[in-house]
């Protein structure tokens, strides 16, 4: 039974990263219609920036942090503008293509200047993070996870019910067209959707690097794995993303703890296939309605 | 012999046979059977060995991305699963050589078929899910065959792999990058003319109807699913296939090639090669290899420069940043391919100096 649990804890927690990965994912996806095959890459980005701010350019902590969410703002919003503004009302295969394009030019940017070993990002969570209660312990990165996925996750649920920018970013993602002809400037939604999912790519990559320590080529698995966590919540659920995260991580530790290590890593593709055939939307998805 | 055509100025078509003619005058004819000779007799026999192996890749990569372009650029459903596919080909003709003695002969088109119907299993998703979703599903289909073709260690030896028998065709030995020459290239012409005319019989015209409009296309009475499986099986014969002389070119046969970003080279090579453009899939192959290995060059000459090696950067991952940044390119200034930059070249020749 505890095994049980601890493996339910762990679970639980990593499967706050991966919602919390997937969250900036689903941003892009629900105002662009983008599946964004560079998330992996945005996230490893985050990590190795916030490494460099804090032990080459020795920023303190806090600092370091806030110009690594700015850094990724931008980041994120040039891409939009110099590579994806071109092919707005292009079809499907070229944007999912040159997101592709897009992961490897930033994978091979981020070996060329950081290589490809293992670092680690220096501990500076505090101690009060440190939950432990008899058997159950949580770390503080999974405490960190998980208190940064539910500030997210209160921050967007706000930002889409009531600011102006989160309502245009919703109306673009029902209809592009009917939106631009209300007067919402769509291009500008593209823009903020790709920095904030750029901001939220980086902040999670940071965790994500303190719990495993950063590398290019697992950060850019985690991108992979976002799209199980994706398509189990809905495409364009962002809380739907956070449930499909602990889904994915609770079944991925029970698979390595019970079956076998080796199965974990593919166990979510065979729960993506399944439910794609059984319900494709996902299940907090929109169900689209199509009339020819 | 009747007068040789050249292409009007302008499209004076006349019947359906016309319209369908693969080539539209007579020049394209010799042209094409001019280069097929030139391509037979001289190629293998005047290019150095590291350059026929070259070519040799280019042969097999071009078998699996005319595959490819059939389910991508004509039924219009993109699958990240191509690698995948590939690898299922190989491995399905090196056990059946190595460990069931079937010949070369019999053992090409068995994994060919094979793969077909590992390719037919994975499309059934396309049923119900189309556009990102189906891309999901292939790409989950994509991890599914790695994990299985790394674990099933009764058929596929793990990491371990397995190592293909020399293969033979009536008697005669099959070994050295000539007589594989003759091997790919002869299948590669054999393909490439099955596709062609696939494309303009009713099979292939339901493709083209269901990419355009598939809810359209049901309507006209196309049974959608039945195709899009059809369409996952016949792009997947393709991979088999070409998977299949891989295997038997490269000798031994590990997991490691067939992952994710083999896959990634399939798509981007029917995307710069041009979609919906059999001649596109072979353009494409061209130009990734050819990229592959000029960065491969490219790298491996700088590693010689003295203060690069000591400035301790690794040029590895340079040809990562350049091949994402030719797709990158591509799709931002020619998303149409090197089949269309040639249309227009050529179009410009013909039609000089009365370019309207």
């Amino acid at each position: 039974m505890d095994f049980f649990i601890q493996l339910l804890v762990n679970g639980l927690s990593v499967g706050f990263l991966y919602g919390l990965s997937a969250m900036g994912f689903v941003m892009i996806f629900k105002s662009s219609s983008v599946l964004n095959f560079a998330h992996g890459e945005l996230l490893a980005l985050g990590a190795f920036v916030f490494l460099s701010l804090h032990s080459v350019v020795q920023l303190p902590i806090g600092w370091a942090f806030l110009a690594t969410l700015t850094a990724c703002f931008v980041l994120g919003f040039l891409i939009e503008r110099f590579f994806l503004r071109p092919l707005i009302g292009e079809p499907l295969i070229y944007v999912i293509m040159l997101t592709v394009g897009l992961a490897a030019m930033l994978r091979g940017l981020l070996l060329l200047i950081w290589g490809g070993n293992l670092r680690t990002l220096p501990d500076f969570l505090p101690a009060w993070m440190d939950i432990q209660s008899g058997w159950l312990r949580i770390p503080p990165v999974y405490m960190a996870a998980i208190l940064v996925g539910v500030l997210f996750l209160v921050l967007f649920g706000l930002f889409f019910k009531y600011s102006a920018q989160g309502i245009f970013m919703r109306s673009v993602a029902d209809n592009q067209r009917a939106a631009l002809s209300l007067g919402v400037h769509v291009r500008r939604v593209f823009a903020l959707s790709w920095g904030i999912a750029a901001l939220v790519a980086g902040m999670s990559g940071i965790i994500l690097g303190l719990m495993n320590g950063i590398s290019v080529h697992d950060l850019s698995a985690v991108g992979l794995k976002v799209f199980p966590v994706v398509i189990l919540g809905g495409l364009n659920s962002i809380s739907g993303a956070v449930i499909g995260g602990l889904i994915i991580g609770v079944l991925e530790a029970f698979t390595g703890g019970y079956l076998s290590p080796s199965l974990r890593d593919v166990v979510p593709y065979i729960v993506l296939v399944v439910l794609l055939l059984v319900r494709p939307y996902g299940l907090f998805g929109l169900v689209e309605i199509e009339r020819v | 012999m009747r007068k040789l055509r050249l292409h009007p100025c302008g499209n004076y078509k006349e019947s359906y046979t016309d319209e369908l003619a693969i080539f539209g005058s007579d020049y394209g004819r010799l042209w094409s059977l001019a280069g097929l000779a030139a391509l037979f007799c001289a190629v293998p026999f005047i290019s150095p060995p590291y350059l026929l192996y070259v070519v040799n890749m280019i042969g097999i990569y071009a078998i699996a991305a005319i595959g490819l372009n059939i389910l991508v650029g004509y039924t219009g459903m993109i699958s990240l699963g191509h690698g995948a596919f590939f690898g299922v080909g190989a491995y399905a003709a090196a056990v059946m050589s190595a460990t069931f003695n079937v010949p070369f002969l019999l053992s090409v088109p068995a994994a060919g078929l094979i793969t077909a119907g590992v390719g037919m299993i994975f499309g059934i998703p396309s049923g119900r899910l189309k556009g990102l979703y189906l891309t999901i599903a292939t790409l989950a289909g994509q991890f599914i065959i790695e994990y299985v073709l790394v674990h099933w260690e009764g058929v596929t030896r793990g990491t371990e792999g397995i190592t293909v028998p020399a293969p033979t065709l009536f008697g005669i030995s099959l070994q050295g990058d000539i007589r594989f020459f003759y091997v790919i290239f002869t299948v590669l012409t054999l393909m490439i003319w099955m596709a062609v005319n696939l494309i303009r019989t009713r099979y292939g015209r339901a493709f083209i109807a269901i990419r355009d409009n598939d809810r359209a296309a049901e309507g006209m009475g196309i049974p959608i699913f039945s195709y899009k499986i059809l369409s996952f099986g016949i792009s997947s014969f393709y991979a088999g296939l070409a998977g299949a002389l891989w295997a038997y070119y490269m000798v031994s046969v590990t997991s490691e090639p067939f992952n994710l970003s083999l896959s990634v080279e399939y798509i981007a090579m029917v995307i710069i090669g041009g979609l919906g453009s059999i001649a596109g899939s072979i353009y494409g192959a061209v130009f990734i290899t050819a990229l592959n290995e000029s960065l491969r060059w490219l790298t491996d000459l700088m590693m010689n420069f003295g203060f690069i090696t000591r400035s301790g950067l690794n040029m590895a991952p340079l040809r990562e940043f350049a091949f994402g940044l030719a797709i990158v390119l591509f799709i931002l200034f020619e998303p149409r391919g090197l089949a269309e930059l040639w249309r227009i070249i050529r179009s410009s020749f013909r039609l000089w100096p009365f370019s309207y």
